[in-house]
């Protein structure tokens, strides 16, 4: 299908708003009624038509306005954009990838055209047609990582792998689930999870690590993460936080279905040929609980999970204050019916109502 | 599946470089391009040689920004279990092979500002890789390059030749060697040091290198051992509730291949741990020959790497 780019907000008046498609594609993230870490991956090697999984970088009617708060972010703070110097091999290597991809999964969006190391990149809805010389960083207008994250959507990390470890020495984060590339430039695996409750104990980070290591060209991996945000902002960072923590105390139990948003990351890992480092886009899906509900099994699911999640998780997660509205609101959709295995939406298989 | 991702290829060119080694080019047969890759990586070719499957891993030695094409050069081993014999004495241009995806267990470091390379015998042909990827950063390098006689100097004139300044070769039998202590006494602060030859030469550079104080991040090496031909035993996978009885001549994870389990692995040398597997049973004596597992877990008797280690006893019961 046509994909119809939409002209919203992020911020300030808040217009953005899911289509009717895109709701029914939204990548709700729990398979079943409670919610524990797990190392929860799975090969990212497309999914079913018109799913979030179906492309290696999923582009969607969000696209053009997500670009413009990007570039919004940036002007205000260009520090959310970082590469160390042993890093630049890398940004071409992410280049590459998503040129690739992008111009072969839409055709009809994007196309590339390589003569040597002469390309001639074509951004259609962005309305770019530019010429440049693959690995000479004086043809583009910034690194190569950067050049081409400014017209993908989603965060991206690269990790340089040495060590037996994974270290942050590049990304481009400006939709991010407060954290701060700023903050964690450099660090290794270990140090930028130290926040994390829980999982440590549970020896998660030891085998998604080794995981990570292991992961090769031509086999790139995904799971899906989520946390909830009040209004549909993309830049939740601890830069901004005095903006928008004090959003969180604006929900009441009139607006609280259009205000709450799931928040849903779909991460997904890369092998990068040329550099041997890891890619990891981080790509945020948000949808209202008024969008939510229209699918029976997610309000039912929804309701379960948040009722049941551990205080530390919600806590983590930064809504243990609003928790008990939250369920107030969601336990009208929930009518005690059973639910089916998996993420998807499953309307035609509904139980019969009462 | 188990390994990397597989490329279907055929044998274009076979160049016999000297009395023990030969360099094998391939081009894939769906007329597609390569993936490029890091210099430095494997690739792990897969032969049929009757009944038994053959998975070999050898360094990629070609340009890496060469889609075109992908070459491997091999040294004949007459010692082993046949598997560069075969490649020697059985492989015609022409013939079909399966290769894997490249993967780089000796990768460089590119914070280094500079690559000192460290190399024997065939223990070359990662760096020439990873020399034509610096050559095209500007990087900064320099290779010290050991071998047994001018005859057996594989690449040695094409290296002299392109790089003579940043080339130094010492012959084995002219008894010129390295002078390790000052070589590396003398480097700039930034130098990172990759070792890749034969095991007493790994160890001797490293263990140099570590007495005069070098950061062990600064330190890489790649040392992919064969797995050795051993006495036959016996094993019992209990997951999938097969009893396997491992040759001679194969190692354990080729046993457990052969009976049609789906045994992961990535470098079938000991090296990368992606084999690891659990002992849950065993009465007998383990032939650890991996650098992968630490010492107490070779001593706990738990774990096994099957690409490279043995088992002696009577009974052995794995978790696969």
């Amino acid at each position: 299908m046509t994909i119809q780019f939409k002209d919203e907000t992020f911020r300030d008046d808040y217009t953005f708003k899911n289509s009717e498609w895109a709701v029914k594609r939204f990548p709700f993230p729990f398979h079943e009624d409670s919610y524990m870490y797990s190392v929860n991956m799975e090969q990212h090697k497309g999914g079913p038509e018109g799913s979030i999984y179906e492309k290696r970088f999923d582009v969607d009617e969000h696209y053009i306005s997500e670009m413009r708060d990007r570039s919004e972010v940036l002007k205000d703070d260009p520090l959310r954009c970082q590469s160390l110097p042993h890093m630049t091999l890398a940004g071409w290597d992410l280049l590459e990838l998503i040129m690739i991809s992008k111009s072969e999964d839409y055709p009809d969006l994007f196309e590339l055209h390589r003569n040597g190391n002469n390309w001639r990149w074509i951004n259609k809805p962005m309305q770019i047609d530019h010429s440049f010389t693959f690995l000479d960083d004086a043809t583009l207008p910034y690194g190569p990582m950067e050049y081409i994250t400014r017209q993908t959507q989603g965060d991206f990390v690269i990790l340089d792998q040495r060590e037996s470890n994974l270290w942050m020495d590049a990304g481009m984060v400006t939709t991010q689930a407060d954290w701060s590339l700023d903050f964690d430039i450099g660090m290794n695996f270990f140090e930028w999870h130290a926040p994390v409750p829980k999982a440590h104990e549970m020896g998660i980070f030891t085998r998604a690590l080794k995981f990570l290591l292991n992961i090769q060209q031509g086999a790139p991996a995904r799971r899906l993460n989520w946390t909830m945000t009040v209004n549909p902002l993309l830049d939740t960072s601890p830069e901004n936080y005095h903006k928008w923590g004090v959003q969180k105390g604006t929900l009441n139990p009139k607006n609280i279905g259009e205000k709450q948003y799931l928040r849903v990351e779909l991460q997904t890992f890369f092998r990068l040929p040329r550099s041997n480092a890891l890619v990891f886009p981080i790509r945020c899906y948000l949808a209202s609980f008024d969008d939510l509900m229209t699918v029976p099994k997610w309000g039912r699911r929804l309701h379960r999970v948040i009722r049941d999640l551990p205080e530390e998780l919600a806590t983590y997660k930064g809504f243990i204050d609003n928790r008990p509205m939250m369920l107030d609101y969601l336990s009208q959709y929930d009518d005690g019916k059973p639910t089916s295995d998996g993420i998807w939406p499953d309307l035609q298989t509904e139980p019969a109502r009462d | 599946m188990s390994g990397a991702e597989k490329i279907n290829a055929k044998v274009s060119n076979i160049i016999k470089l000297n009395d023990l080694v030969t360099r094998f080019e391939f081009e894939r047969t769906d007329g597609q391009l390569f993936p490029t890759f890091s210099g430095g990586a494997h690739t792990v070719i897969e032969l049929k040689d009757g009944d038994l499957t053959r998975r070999n891993p050898y360094s990629l030695m070609s340009d890496p920004m060469d889609q075109d094409g992908y070459s491997i050069s091999v040294r004949r081993d007459d010692e082993g279990r046949g598997g560069s014999l075969f490649l020697h004495n059985n492989i015609k241009i022409g013939d079909d092979v399966v290769l894997s995806h490249p993967v780089n267990l000796f990768s460089l470091d590119l914070r280094a500002k500079k690559h000192l390379m460290i190399a024997g015998g065939i223990g070359i042909t990662p760096f020439l890789a990873q020399i034509k990827q610096l050559d095209r950063s500007h990087g900064n390098w320099e290779l010290h390059y050991s071998v047994r006689n001018q005859s057996l100097g594989t690449y040695v004139n094409d290296l002299m030749a392109m790089h003579p300044n940043d080339v130094n070769i010492y012959y084995d039998d002219e008894k010129n060697f390295i002078d390790i202590v000052n070589l590396l006494d003398g480097q700039p602060l930034g130098t990172h040091l990759y070792i890749c030859g034969p095991k007493g030469m790994i160890d001797w550079v490293v263990n140099e290198a570590s007495k005069l104080g070098w950061p062990n991040e600064t330190i890489h090496y790649e040392e992919f051992l064969a797995p050795k031909p051993g006495k036959p035993f016996q094993v019992k996978l209990s997951a999938s509730n097969k009893v396997v009885n491992v040759g001679e001549n194969e190692s354990l994870l080729e046993a457990i291949e052969r009976e049609g389990v789906d045994a992961p692995y990535l470098c079938r040398g000991g090296a990368c741990g992606q084999c690891e597997t659990s002992v849950i049973e065993a009465d007998g004596e383990f032939i650890h020959r991996d650098h992968w597992l630490e010492d107490d877990d070779k001593s706990s008797g738990k774990k096994i790497m099957p690409c490279v280690s043995r088992f002696d006893g009577k009974t052995l019961v794995l978790d696969r």
